[in-house]
């Protein structure tokens, strides 16, 4: 079976089992609304939602963006500046031992309410996984290549383009992989925090007046947007990673 | 050519000796083939004549001196051919065979957007698969070559680098044995007139293909007197005199595992 189609037939699966809860325990319609009123409800707000989405979208992007960036320089000074690593190591980890939560009422009052506090959000939730990712596949280069690159006579820069950074790429693909399925959870909790757009924030005002089919709508879009990026950025790596990636160690 | 020779050569892991002042001259243009056991410090010797001893990680002490008879240093006038042919997978055969070239390009090469390969480079880098077989493979990636492919890629990269020194770690030893032949006679062939230091555990190679056997053996290891096989290389295998030397050896190398597995 072609694989494109899996995550189709996955889906379909799910709305079937949603609509036999609905219907099975015959769930009143604030609990859990049934698949098609929450489509109705999309129908009907298809303007709103799209406005929101786009909010929520764009904080995802930029902070995957930056998020990336920022990951990425860390893993370079890591294993190039190793006299940092003992003092960076620490600081990294305490912002990643705080719950994000914890975090954003800070942020707000630092960043605003605007898009700025929800892309630091984000930022903080991808740089971590990108970072530890790309440090390890930075620091597994297989020896053989460094000797034999040492012997040609190449410099630090040359090997690092030529030979290391590769030689990373596959475990950086996994960091991003990770990355991409985080970047809501820094949005949609900054949303939730204090924004005045975005979809949490749309769920979040949907919530106080008991529009639960619309709530249901914000959340199919979050997931449909959150499971589109993803399959994106794989195939992506896949195509710009087409190697198959050899062990460091054998 | 110009003879290359190491000098007192020592190697210590923490208390443990595993050769010291050891010397070997490397005859210019000739195969000098070094033979032994595993654990017997062959290949700590030729990274220490690489100047790659370094870089392994290990608490190894290494010192030593290696000179070439012309006085210039040894630094940047060796190619290293180890086990495993070290093709990176995301560069197809001719991108790997012209690494070298790529390596050692500079900033102002970069600025004056200088062609990564001159035409010259090409030609010679297709003259060279060419020679090694693997002329309808430059644009493949090593993924999709056999095991005796890629090594022949990797000669073809160490003669791209067209080093008068090269050093050779085992080079055929993950080949199977009718593969391995034919990869030491095109060695052989295409290695000519260089210095060659190979290291092996086969006594049958190093026959074939040495001007000069040493064998490494010993708590601490010494380098034996070389055997000096006659005959043109790489010698052909019905040679009586290569056959009774190789059951020398085999014993000699079975002896040496025997006793050392007795200390352990």
């Amino acid at each position: 079976m072609n694989n494109s189609i899996k995550p189709f037939i996955v889906f379909i699966a799910m709305l079937a089992l949603w609509h036999g809860l609905v219907a099975g325990f015959d769930m009143p319609s604030y609990i859990l609304p049934g698949p098609w009123e929450v489509a109705k409800s999309m129908a009907e707000n298809a303007g709103l939602l799209w406005e929101h989405s786009l909010v929520t979208l764009s904080e995802m992007l930029l902070g995957l963006l930056l998020g990336v960036l920022l990951g990425i320089a860390l893993a370079l000074m890591l294993v190039y500046f190793a006299v940092l690593r003992p003092w960076l190591l620490p600081p990294l980890l305490i912002t990643q031992a705080i719950p994000v939560f914890a975090l954003a009422p800070i942020l707000m009052l630092w960043f605003g309410y605007g898009l700025t506090s929800k892309v630091v959000m984000t930022i903080l939730v991808i740089f971590f996984p990108v970072a530890t990712c790309c440090y390890d596949g930075l620091r597994h280069t297989h020896q053989g290549w460094l000797d034999m690159a040492q012997t040609m006579g190449g410099s630090r820069f040359a090997i690092l383009r030529t030979i290391r950074w590769p030689a990373a790429l596959p475990a950086l693909a996994s960091g991003l992989r990770v990355a991409v399925v985080v970047a809501p959870i820094g949005a949609v909790v900054g949303e939730w925090v204090g924004s005045s757009a975005g979809l949490g924030y749309l769920m979040l005002q949907a919530n106080a007046r008991l529009w639960v089919d619309q709530m249901f709508a914000a959340l199919a879009v979050l997931a449909f947007c959150s499971v589109t990026l993803y399959y994106t950025t794989d195939k992506l790596l896949r195509r710009l990673i087409p190697w198959k990636p050899e062990t460091s160690q054998e | 050519m110009f003879d290359v020779i190491v000098k007192n050569a020592s190697l210590r892991f923490g208390d443990h000796l595993v050769f010291e002042n050891l010397n070997l001259t490397m005859q210019g243009g000739k195969w000098t083939c070094l033979l032994g056991g595993s654990g017997v410090g062959k290949t700590s010797l030729l990274r220490l004549i690489a100047g790659l001893s370094g870089n392994d990680n290990s608490r190894a002490d290494v010192s030593g001196e290696v000179i070439c008879e012309d006085g210039f240093p040894v630094n940047h006038r060796i190619a290293w051919m180890s086990q495993e042919d070290l093709l990176l997978p995301w560069f197809t055969v001719l991108e790997n065979i012209t690494l070298g070239q790529r390596l050692r390009r500079t900033w102002g090469d970069r600025l004056k957007r200088r062609p990564l390969l001159s035409g010259e480079t090409t030609d010679q880098a297709m003259s060279i698969l060419e020679k090694v077989g693997l002329s309808d493979k430059a644009d493949v990636l090593p993924q999709h070559l056999s095991g005796g492919q890629r090594q022949r890629a990797a000669l073809a990269r160490t003669l791209m680098e067209n080093r008068p020194l090269v050093l050779m770690d085992e080079p055929f030893g993950a080949l199977d044995a009718i593969t391995r032949l034919n990869l030491q006679d095109l060695a052989c062939e295409l290695l000519a007139n260089r210095t060659v230091l190979l290291i092996t555990h086969d006594p049958l190679e190093a026959l074939r293909l040495g001007h000069a056997v040493y064998h490494l053996r010993g708590h601490p290891a010494r380098l034996t007197d070389a055997i000096v096989p006659s005959g043109t290389t790489p010698r052909s295998l019905d040679n009586h005199e290569l056959m009774s030397l190789q059951g020398t050896l085999l014993d000699r190398l079975r002896h040496e595992s025997f006793s050392e597995g007795d200390s352990v």
